[in-house]
Formats: structure tokens, sequence, C-alpha cells
């Protein structure tokens, strides 16, 4: 099926191929009649070596032989029995047609799957084994096959994980372009790692080596990939935080709101399970709730997600006092919170705010169109109440422990930033750019750990490196343009100066209960992924019309935010709006101008709550909702994504998929639709 | 080179289902009915389905179903699990899944999951990722998926997956392009992508892209049409697929054309086969090429098929 090249069958080659084709049938239907009468003579098993000769990758062959391996070894006589020397050659007979089946094609899933049941029956050699890995290994030393079998052989025989290192490292050493060698080496590292084996545990022993190591390969050919996703692994190895961390949370602490019921959010570092009343203990005043629930804003079956939600309401006899509920949220039982590989949470946490309730419950009766134009903004006075406001909002709260960085690694990545740097002095590498900027970001994150606000160092350097990629390997374009976006919104989130420039004051006039005081106005600035949610808890409206945007993932955070504009984006389904069915505070919509029902193809069918992914059971109430006048399957997503919010102001205009029986629809679905693309509704 | 030769691929599957005689066809007959469901989902994404005799194919399909429940890649061959989803996989199309003794198909392959929620290709024992996503995407079109234990079947898959954020056939084993998809793709259909680093993979995935356009399996290997599948269907399941030149790659699986005699091959100039056919097509039609009915990347069926079966 691969690599044969393409050329016109003469009759002459036609009669050739007929016969060859007429000798494997006959073989074939001979084989089978054997197999269906379970024939095991020596000559039944012949023709079916002959038909494995001709082709290793019939299954079926190859379950004949193990029958008649049980079949011929339980029906030994006696005397069989006690030879030894007999089930030896049983054996022998069975490794030698599958080291010829091997030779004829050394990728057979079959032959290989052959051999590791015939010697977990007993009676194998090591040496014999590790002779024929040689062989298949220097023929191809990207042979995967082998390298499971090896691995396989390795298990069985009790071969160390250090013997086996130093087998990856003369295969390195032979060829730098061994994707696989350095694969099985950093599985063969992360064991001994786990495993605690003296001379490899902590890493910082053999971490500072391997960095040597792979940078001779790296330095000898840049454009080779293998080692350059080593080092990746690497990089990984000296940096991550293998540990689910609360990263932000609202309200935040030290802030006092005035509200009568008010979301509680957690932000974690990473989606986690467990968190509940045994793990999280929220107190008002001094009782300990006990019939808050948490639930994570992710829909799936295995309650998890990165951010958990609960609702507070001050209780109704204190409605009319005047003072200050003082409301402290803080881990009870860490360890109880565990991320997806398992790890549990191992600090503590804990936040406080107040609350004071809210009088002034300003009546929604009619409102005004809400605009995020120019026109309706004003720039923050830097003296006024406002900016208070966004200070209490955005400083982070100080409570959370962050871990302490170590210095060997601070010392080992600005080493590596030094060797990188120099590297790209004499060759023009394109993944020597990306893992520099990989590196001065890992630089900056540390440094941050021991700080309070994100260190930025070196942001300007890297977004200049993203951007040299872009021109440097189109191909990728995107990839790096993702990026560049995600570490532009860092740069803009780390100070409360910096965001500012983006915070715009609403006029009076506008329905400030709606709205909240302040806009994030984050449009028109060519951001293709959006992200640096913990930094955003706080936003009410927000507005990242005209921009590139194809998902919104991660937005769902974000639940105090009533007024949304994603207009002029990439938007291309209803799927990829997901994230909005956890938006119940969502009042304003703008998803004109988008793709939405322009593609076949939908990139967030998956990422999304869907009967698809089993995520979510499909609504039956969508078919008593719809009309036999709509078709089902065009809009059942919209259903399920909007059927739970009160949305009054919607703009949707300019997506292929509006037309005059959705706007029907959407108008059903939203009994409290007061605006729709502009036009008041009666 | 411009243009899907869309006659010429239908007229070749259909010539190649009548075609028996040559080694090529000999050589093939263990998984005639994985053939059966690549022609004939091709000639669907071409919108030509209706050339093929539904009742003939789908007795011969039955006659491959063994006594234990599962389906042989022909009549008179053992069962397995690769068989048994194109067995289904064809009943999906012809929308005549209700035919099958569901609990009886479903237990084949419930038996088959071991003790640490991997699962096997048949009773003898052999254990790999690819079986993962053959018996979930089988179950879950049986709408039997509850038969199973799904999060042991998802801790196993997520024990295969590796540090550079792809997956390979077993646990240590290297990541590959089409391990990867497997993976991928069972995670997909049981709602677990969460576990997966999109931007890690999906890096890694988009490295596969050469100069040439094409796509490879893994690092410094050949481009193959067949990746066309593995890696794109990957990446628009992690909806990373934008990190790839689109129109690069298209020009690549046009250039694999036999546009004369039909079918397209794995690199350009090479020999054609079913195989490859299926996978440029469907690698067009995840890429929005005009004309091709759109394919749903997880389950590797027309989606008008899966929102049939899930949505009603």
């Amino acid at each position: 099926m691969h690599g044969r090249p393409r050329k016109s069958a003469t009759p002459v080659d036609e009669n050739a191929s007929a016969l060859k084709a007429a000798k494997i049938r006959s073989l074939q239907s001979q084989f089978l009649e054997n197999h269906h009468n379970h024939i095991y003579t020596k000559e039944a098993l012949e023709i079916n070596a002959k038909l494995i000769e001709c082709n290793p990758e019939f299954m079926t062959a190859w379950n004949y032989r193990k029958l008649a391996f049980e079949h011929n070894i339980s029906s030994q006589s006696e005397s069989e029995k006690a030879d030894s020397d007999h089930i030896k050659s049983i054996v022998d007979e069975e490794l030698r047609v599958v080291e010829n089946a091997l030779r004829k094609n050394f990728k057979s899933y079959g032959a290989w799957h052959h051999r590791k049941w015939v010697l977990s029956k007993g009676n194998s050699s090591t040496e014999r084994e590790l002779r024929l890995l040689n062989l298949f290994q220097k023929q191809d030393t990207r042979n995967f096959h082998a390298w499971n079998y090896r691995r396989f052989i390795a298990g069985l025989k009790n071969i160390s994980d250090e013997k086996e290192l130093q087998f990856t490292t003369d295969m390195i050493n032979d060829n730098f372009s061994n994707y696989s060698a350095w694969h099985n080496r950093s599985v063969l590292l992360s064991h001994l790692l786990e495993k605690k084996v003296e001379g490899y545990f902590p890493k910082e022993i053999f971490l500072k080596e391997e960095y040597e190591f792979v940078r001779n390969a790296v330095f000898t050919d840049p454009d080779d990939q293998s080692g350059w996703f080593y080092h990746l692994w690497l990089l990984d190895q000296t940096v991550k935080v293998d540990m689910p961390n609360l990263v932000s949370s609202w309200p935040p602490h030290g802030s006092e709101i005035t509200k009568t019921t008010f979301p509680v959010i957690l932000l974690f570092n990473e989606p986690v399970e467990g968190v509940n009343l045994h793990t999280v203990s929220v107190q008002v005043e001094n009782d300990i709730t006990k019939n808050t629930t948490w639930s994570p804003l992710s829909a799936n079956k295995f309650k998890c997600g990165q951010a958990w939600l609960t609702h507070l309401t001050i209780p109704p006899g204190e409605f009319n006092s005047s003072k200050i509920f003082q409301v402290k949220i803080s881990s009870e039982y860490p360890q109880g919170i565990i991320s997806l590989n398992g790890v549990p949470c191992s600090r503590n946490w804990s936040f406080a705010f107040g609350v004071s309730v809210c009088h002034d419950v300003q009546p929604e009766g009619h409102s005004l169109r809400i605009s995020m134009g120019e026109e309706n903004f004003s720039t923050i006075d830097v003296n006024s109440n406002m900016m208070n406001f966004l200070k209490s909002n955005f400083d982070l709260a100080t409570d959370y422990e962050q871990p302490t960085s170590s210095k060997w690694k601070s010392e080992l990545i600005a080493s590596e930033i030094d060797q990188y740097r120099e590297l790209l002095s004499w060759a023009e590498c394109k993944i020597g750019k990306l893992t520099l900027a990989r590196l001065l970001m890992a630089n900056d994150a540390m440094i941050t750990d021991t700080a309070v606000a994100p260190n930025m160092t070196h942001v300007e350097e890297v977004l200049q490196l993203y951007s040299e990629l872009m021109e440097l390997d189109p191909t990728h374009y995107q990839c790096y343009k993702d990026e560049y976006s995600l570490v532009f919104l860092k740069q803009v989130t780390s100070s409360k100066e910096s965001l500012m420039k983006y915070c715009c004051q609403y006029k009076e006039s506008m329905s400030l209960n709606i709205t909240g005081n302040v806009c994030l106005r984050f449009n028109s600035l060519s951001l293709s992924r959006m992200g640096s949610f913990e930094r955003l808890l706080w936003v009410q409206s927000l507005d990242l019309s005209h921009n590139q945007l194809h998902s919104i993932e991660g937005l769902e955070a974000l639940q105090l935010l009533s007024c949304l504009n994603l207009s002029h984006n990439k938007l291309v389904s209803f799927m990829a709006l997901d994230p909005l069915r956890f938006m119940k505070s969502l009042r304003v919509l703008n998803i004109s101008y988008n793709e939405i029902g322009a593609h076949t193809v939908d990139t967030r069918r998956y990422l999304c709550s869907s009967p698809l992914s089993h995520t979510l059971d499909y609504d039956k109430r969508f078919e008593e909702f719809a009309t036999s006048d709509e078709k089902v399957v065009n809009f059942w997503d919209a259903y399920s994504v909007f059927s739970g919010l009160d949305i009054m102001q919607l703009d949707i205009t300019g997506n292929a998929a509006v037309d005059e029986r959705f706007v029907l629809f959407l108008v059903k679905l939203f009994p409290g639709l007061k605006w729709l693309d502009g036009e008041e509704l009666h | 080179m411009g243009e899907l030769a869309a006659e010429q691929h239908a007229k070749y599957i259909l010539k190649v289902e009548k075609k028996k005689d040559d080694i090529e066809s000999v050589l093939m007959e263990h998984l005639r009915i994985n053939g059966v469901y690549w022609g004939l989902t091709t000639l669907d994404m071409l919108g030509k389905l209706s050339a093929v005799d539904q009742e003939t194919v789908i007795s011969w399909v039955m006659s491959c179903q063994h006594e234990s429940g599962g389906f042989g890649g022909n009549e008179g061959h053992d069962p397995h699990v690769l068989y048994t989803l194109s067995a289904i996989q064809i009943l999906a199309l012809f929308n005549k899944i209700e035919i099958l003794d569901i609990e009886k198909v479903s237990n084949y392959i419930t038996t088959l999951q071991n003790e640490d929620g991997s699962f096997s290709g048949d009773k003898w024992g052999e254990t790999d990722t690819r079986f993962s996503y053959v018996a979930i995407c089988s179950l879950a079109l049986l709408k039997q998926l509850d038969k199973i234990n799904v999060e042991k079947a998802v801790k196993y898959i997520i024990s295969c997956k590796n540090l550079d954020g792809g997956f390979g056939c077993t646990p240590g084993a290297e990541s590959h392009a089409g391990q990867i998809f497997c993976c991928i793709g069972a995670l997909a259909i049981t709602g677990c992508l969460h576990y997966v680093d999109k931007d890690l993979l999906g890096w890694w995935l988009c490295e596969r892209q050469v100069k040439s356009g094409g796509l490879n399996g893994r690092p410094e290997k050949l481009p193959d049409v067949c990746y066309s599948w593995w890696v794109l269907s990957s990446l628009i399941m992690i909806d990373r697929v934008r990190w790839i030149d689109k129109e690069k790659l298209v020009k690549f699986i046009l250039e694999c054309q036999d546009k004369e005699n039909g079918g397209i091959s794995d690199r350009p100039d090479d020999a054609v086969d079913v195989f490859h056919t299926y996978f440029g097509v469907a690698g067009l039609s995840l890429l929005e090429y005009p004309g091709l009915k759109a394919i749903d990347p997880a389950y590797a069926l027309p989606v008008d098929v899966i929102n049939r079966i899930f949505l009603n």
C-alpha cells in the first residue's frame, strides 16, 4: 500500500499477477478449510507458514498458529512431555516463522504479537531476542514495533532502566536524528525519577547533563526536529508546577461588595475535581455555611473544571441591616482537590471580603439600547472612585501562598537562554527562536512566583520573537499568532496601569445596573485567542469586537459578565459559543458579523457540551419547543447553548445561519428580549 | 493541478470492488470489510453512494459475522474489533444498524475490555490504543457506550499519553499520528478532551506539515496522504487546525491523484489504492473542499449519518 511506484499494468504484468494470485488463493482456501476443521498436522502448518510468508498481515493465519501450538502442546504423549527439547522445537519453529514474516514486513503487528504470545509461554532466550532486536533496530532506527518489543523484553527479562538508558545514549551518539531514541530516553528517565533511583532523583541531578547532551545534537544540526522536542520536555521538567493551585477568585480579597446575592468564583491553574463542602469552607460572619453547593463551569460527567462557582445570599432577615457582613472562603481540606493527573492540592488558601446589602435595587423598567460605541464612553478620571473600584478588583489576593522557586531552576534557565541566544546568532532556526521565546517566558514565570505582580522583563523580546516566527514560518503563522495574543494579554493585564488604558467609563445616561460602570475594551487588537481570565474575573462589560477569535474557551469564568460584544470575529457555530451557557448574568450579547453557519466543518464540535461527546443528553424539550417548520439539526445547538439565558438585547445579523425562521426561533427562546439587531421589539 | 477528479475516483472504487483476481486484491482479502467501508464512505462523500447495491453489500457484511458476535475481515475469517467497527460503520451509512443483534455485537466488544481499562483486539490478547478507539466508536454508534467501564478506558488511554503531548499504542510507546487519532477520537467521543494539552499536542501535530505541504506521521518521516486524515482530524477535534497551511495541504492531496484512472496514492506518482483514496477525499472534506459531503472527524462517517444517530 505504501511506496509502490505508479505504472500501467501491461498484459504480461497482469498475467503474472493473476498466476501469483491464483496460487495464493489456493493456499488460502486450503488453509481456511484446515482452520475450520481444526486440522493441525505438520502439512497443514506448512501451508499456513507459506501463506504467512506471502501475507504476514493475515490475522486469522496467526490465530491458527496459536491454536495449533496449544493443540500440539496439550496433545503430547507422556514421553514427549518429559522431553523439554520437544517443546523447545515447537517454540523454535514458531519463532522461525515470525522471523521470516518480519523479514518480509518488519512492521507486521500480527508477527510481533505472535512472538510475544509464544514467549509468554516460557522458553525464551534473552540473547536471541536482543540479537533479533539489534538486527531490526539497525535496519530502521525508527521502527516503533521494535522499540515496543524491546520494552516488552526488558520487562519480561528484568533488564534495568539504566541499561536501557545507556542503549538510547548509544543510539543517539550514533545518530542524533533519532526521535524514537530521544522519546524512549524521556520515558526511562521519568521512570527512574518516579522510582527515586539514586543518581536520578531529585531531578536537578540529571537535568543539567541532559541539557548538555541535547545541546550537542541541536547545535550539530539545528534543523533536525528530534533534539528540539526533547529540549521542550527538559524545560517542562524544569519549570512545571505539578500541582493544582488556586490562581484567582472573585470577590477579591479585601474588597467590599454591595449585593444581596452574588457569585463566588474559584479559578485554578488547571481542571480539578473535588471542590465541595468538605474541601472548601464558606464562612459568613462566624457561621460556616452548610448548604452551599459548588459546581464546575464545565459540562462533563466527571464533575471537574478549572473554574468553580457557588452563589451566596445574605440571609433575608438581614436585608434592612446596614452592617457589613464578613465572608471568608478557605481551603478546609485542600488535599481533596485533585488535578486530572491525580495530584492533590497541597497548599492552603483563603480570601475574605465584606458584603453590604444592596438597598437601591434599580428596577429594570424600560431600558435604552446599550451600545459600546465610542460616544458612550468617557475615559476614567484617575482620581475618581472608579480607580478605587478597579484597584480593589484588580489586586492579587495576597493570601495565596505562592510556590517558592529554587535557585537551581533559575540558574539553569538563565544558562539555557544564553546558549540559545548564541545559537540564534549563527543559525536562522525557527524552532530555535520558539525555544528561546519559551525559555524567556519560563524565566519570567519563575520570578513571578516570589512577587505579587507578574514579571514581564522579557515580554517585549518574546513578542518580537513571535513576530519574527510569523514571517519566517508562514505555514504555522496561526500557531505563533495565537501565542502572541496570549503573551500580549499577559502583558496588558500584568499591571493596573497597563490595564487602565483599556478601560472606559460608561456615561451616566447608560443603564448602569446592567452594564456596570466600566467597560473593558479589547476591540480591534488582532487577538486570535483570548486568555488571562484570572485577571479579569471582575469584568461586567467586555468588548472583544473586531478581532479574530475562533473560540471563547475560558470565558465562562467571567460570571459577572452582563454585556459582551463579540461582533466581527471568526466564530463558526453556536457550539463555539458554548461557554455562554454558564453565563447566567448575560443580558446584552452581540455576535453579529461572525461566520456562524458558513462552514461545513465545526472545530468546536467535540469541545462543547453535546450528545456527540456524551457530555449532554439530547434535550427532548427542543423538539417540543421547535415547530415542525424548523429543521431540527440546524438549531439544536443554539437551543442547547441559549435556553438557560435571559438575553435582553441581541445582535446577530451578518451570520449565514440567521434567516427569518431562525429569528422567529430566537424571539421564542428569549421571552425577555427587548432589542434585536438594533430594532425594538414589542 | 487544481481539481478533484471526483468522477474518476468514484469509477475507480466501483472497479476495485469487482476486481478480485489480481495479486493486490488477493493480498487485501483479509481486510476486505475495511476496504468496503473505505470505498463506500468515499462514494458517500462524493455523493455517489446510490451507485452501489445496498442489499448485496449488507448481506455480504452480515456473512462476515462470526458466532461470537464479532465480524471477520471476510467470510470465514476470525473476528476482530477492527473488522467489527467497519461492519457497524457500513450499516450506519445505509441507516441499517437496526438489523444487527445489538446485544450480541456489544457483548463481543465488551468482553474484550481488560482489567486496566485497555482493549484487546480479539481473544488472543493484543492490546493497543487503536482497539480502545475502535471499541468506543463501535459501542457509541450502537448506543451501548455505558456497557463498558468508560472511566477505566479513559484512564488507560491517558496512560499512553507521552511527554510530547502525543499518544502511542501502549504506555511508553512513541507518539504516532495514527495512534493520536485513535486516542483523541476516543477521548472526543467520551467527552474527555479536557485531559489533553491541546497547545502542546497541536504544536506537535502542526509540525507534521512539511515543505511540500503534505503531512507526515511523526518527526523526520516522509509525508503521506493517509496522514491528511490522522493528523487533520486530530487537529480539528482539538480545534488547532488553523495552525497548518490548509491550502498547501489541499494542493498536496490533489497532486497524489491519478486523474486518468482514478484513485489517490500515498505520495505523488505512487500506485493508488482504496485506502489512500478514502483518506485523501476525507482529508479534502475536512479542509472544506467544495462539492464534498462533510465528514465527522471523530466517528469517521458523514456528518449527516452521525447527526441522524445522535440528534433524534
